[in-house]
């Protein structure tokens, strides 16, 4: 039992400290992938191709003046941060990142901890994660910081609202909340990607809403609102803020792997896992094969932040009232209309054509109805 | 009234259903930003890497001796005169016997300085010069200072060194162009 304790935890501080080094290095790909979308060449300086660029940042921040403005509350001021980076890390913790290790008889899943709420965990804790913003920009008592803060909150629950929604489509074809089956169910090749195309698109912008990356980063919009939220922070809690964003960026990207693209599943798993049993006998050879798919999953991981950041570096921000009309006129409609397709699909039992139909019927009557009925609008 | 042929007739249909998803849209933005992320980079890396800077560029002053190694300015004042800035200023001499290899003319500058915190490289000295002594380098910047003891440069570091003369490399905006290919990664 000692072992297996031991085992979980130095699971559980690889979690932590995966979920941290991914964050330090993804504000390095950011600037890199920035540049060379912008045809230049990036940080090249500190270290080979600028790969100490992450320490020297953070050397950067823990120097500055650590600043408190005088009329702020002091204490809310210091939570906001803290709090920001504390929801960001819990959240990775329920994420199966692989399938699982025999060790001295036991088998010991690579996750933090398995409960069968995980879904409702990863919520929970995400709309628990706009509080550390909100509180920020409240506390800093400057109104260009409460602008950012209201603004994030009130995106936040918008937009959660019909990411929850997708969600539900999933979880109608998963019958559980449990993060763990919803990937076993997607063995191999059986990704929900193919099943819930829409739910995947609205889940997608969600997630970038929730993050509050490009094109939803109204929260912090430097030309409306100074800087927004952060306004009046500096050194490493400025540093927090910035970090726990990257944070949340490679936890969400982590549940969208797993969510839609199979998790640690990958077509000829079972082939692969036979061979290694096969080659290196049934413990070591299942622990190698936990191992690959473990590394699938994190290049899905690294892929979807990748995306992220391009898409930070194609599209324009949002005007607020649009982000409001795409959120709630478009958005949790549309989910709605995804539940609905994804329920007949269920109920007629074959989960896969009928989705497809579904989507496809509503396609052709959406299109005649804004024909028929709609108005000569030019935009959304 | 048509008042150029470039006049674009808009579209102003209303949207289709595609375009209102906005999805092929972002697809096609994406497409864009990708291709420019295995593009050729347009970067100079500075200091490793330079460019050849122009014909027209104004940088470094230079007093320019003749073909014998003779000093040309004969301190007649007018660079002085001409600069804008009150940047230069000079002390005259007169050349004795033995200085001929020295100085062209009977006149020359027996300290010749010109305040670099005050010029603004105008070439207005340049300009004035009657003996084609003075000049601004196209290839060279004032180095950076940190201290006013360093802002006057004087004889030493103007004139020019015989051993190193001092050329203009290109004159025409074709010839400036050969030489950027030679330096830079992506051809103009
Ligand atoms: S470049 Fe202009 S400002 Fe500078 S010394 Fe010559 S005349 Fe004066
Ligand atoms: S540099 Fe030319 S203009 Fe100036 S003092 Fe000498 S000769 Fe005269």
């Amino acid at each position: 039992m000692d072992s297996v304790f031991l085992i979980k935890s130095l699971i559980i501080l690889g979690i932590f400290a995966i979920s941290l080094g991914i964050a330090a290095y993804e504000t390095y790909f950011e600037r890199v992938i920035a540049a060379y979308i912008q045809d230049r060449v990036g940080p090249d300086r500190a270290g080979p191709f600028g790969i100490l660029q992450p320490l020297a940042d953070a050397g950067k921040l823990f120097f500055k003046e650590d600043f408190i403005p005088t009329m702020a509350d002091k204490w809310l001021f210091i939570l906001g941060p803290s709090l920001a980076m504390l929801t960001a890390l819990m959240t990775s913790a329920v994420i199966p990142f692989g399938d699982s290790i025999l060790f001295d008889g036991h088998e010991i899943l690579v996750q933090g901890i398995e409960v069968n709420i995980g879904i409702l965990w990863v919520f929970g804790v995400v709309s628990l994660g706009v509080y550390g913003i909100l509180i920020g920009g409240w506390a800093s008592n400057n109104k260009y910081s409460l602008y950012g803060a209201i603004r994030a909150a009130s995106q936040n629950i918008s937009y959660e609202l019909a990411m929850g929604l997708s969600i539900i489509a999933i979880l109608m074809m998963s019958e559980s909340l449990s993060l763990r089956s919803i990937v076993e169910q997607q063995h191999g090749f059986n990704w929900n990607i193919f099943y819930q195309p829409m739910g995947f698109v609205i889940f997608l912008t969600c997630s970038f809403a929730e993050c509050n990356r490009t094109p939803f980063d109204l929260p912090e919009s430097e030309n409306e609102l100074v800087a927004g939220y952060h306004t009046e922070y500096g050194s490493m809690k400025l540093g927090l803020y910035l970090f726990s964003e990257y944070v949340n960026m490679f936890v969400t990207s982590a549940v969208l792997a797993t969510l839609f693209f199979g998790g640690f599943n990958y077509p000829g798993m079972d082939w692969v896992a036979a061979k290694l049993i096969g080659g290196f006998g049934e413990v070591t050879g299942h622990n190698l094969a936990t191992l690959v798919g473990t590394l699938i999953f994190f290049g899905k991981i690294f892929f979807f932040i990748f995306v992220f950041m391009w898409v930070r570096w194609t599209l324009p921000r949002f005007r607020y009232d649009q982000l409001m009309d795409l959120g709630w006129k478009a958005l949790i409609p549309l989910s709605v209309v995804n539940l609905l397709i994804t329920a007949g699909a269920q109920l007629s039992g074959m989960p896969l054509i009928a989705n497809w139909i579904g989507l496809a019927i509503f396609l052709v009557l959406f299109y005649l109805g804004s024909n028929i009925f709609g108005t000569k609008k030019t935009s959304l | 009234m048509q008042l150029t042929n470039r006049a674009k007739k808009t579209d102003k249909r209303p949207l289709t259903l595609a375009e209102r998803s906005y999805l092929p849209g972002i697809a096609q933005g994406m497409g864009i930003t990708l291709k420019h992320f295995f593009s050729k980079k347009a970067t100079i890396r500075y200091p490793e890497q330079t460019r050849y800077l122009g014909p027209v560029f104004r940088g470094h002053h230079i007093l320019k001796r003749d073909e014998e190694g003779r000093e040309r300015c004969t301190a007649c004042g007018l660079c002085a005169v001409a600069c804008p800035a009150e940047a230069i200023s000079m002390v005259a001499a007169e050349r004795v016997k033995g200085e001929e290899h020295l100085y062209r003319e009977e006149k020359y500058a027996a300290a010749y300085e010109i305040n670099m915190l005050r010029c603004i490289f105008c070439g207005l000295c340049e300009e004035a010069c009657p003996k084609e002594a003075v000049y601004l380098r196209h290839d060279k910047f004032v180095p950076v200072f940190t201290n006013r003891d360093q802002v006057i440069y004087g004889k030493d570091q103007l004139v020019e060194d015989m051993n190193n003369r001092y050329e203009r490399d290109a004159w025409t905006k074709e010839e400036m162009q050969k030489l950027w290919a030679k330096q830079d990664p992506v051809n103009y």
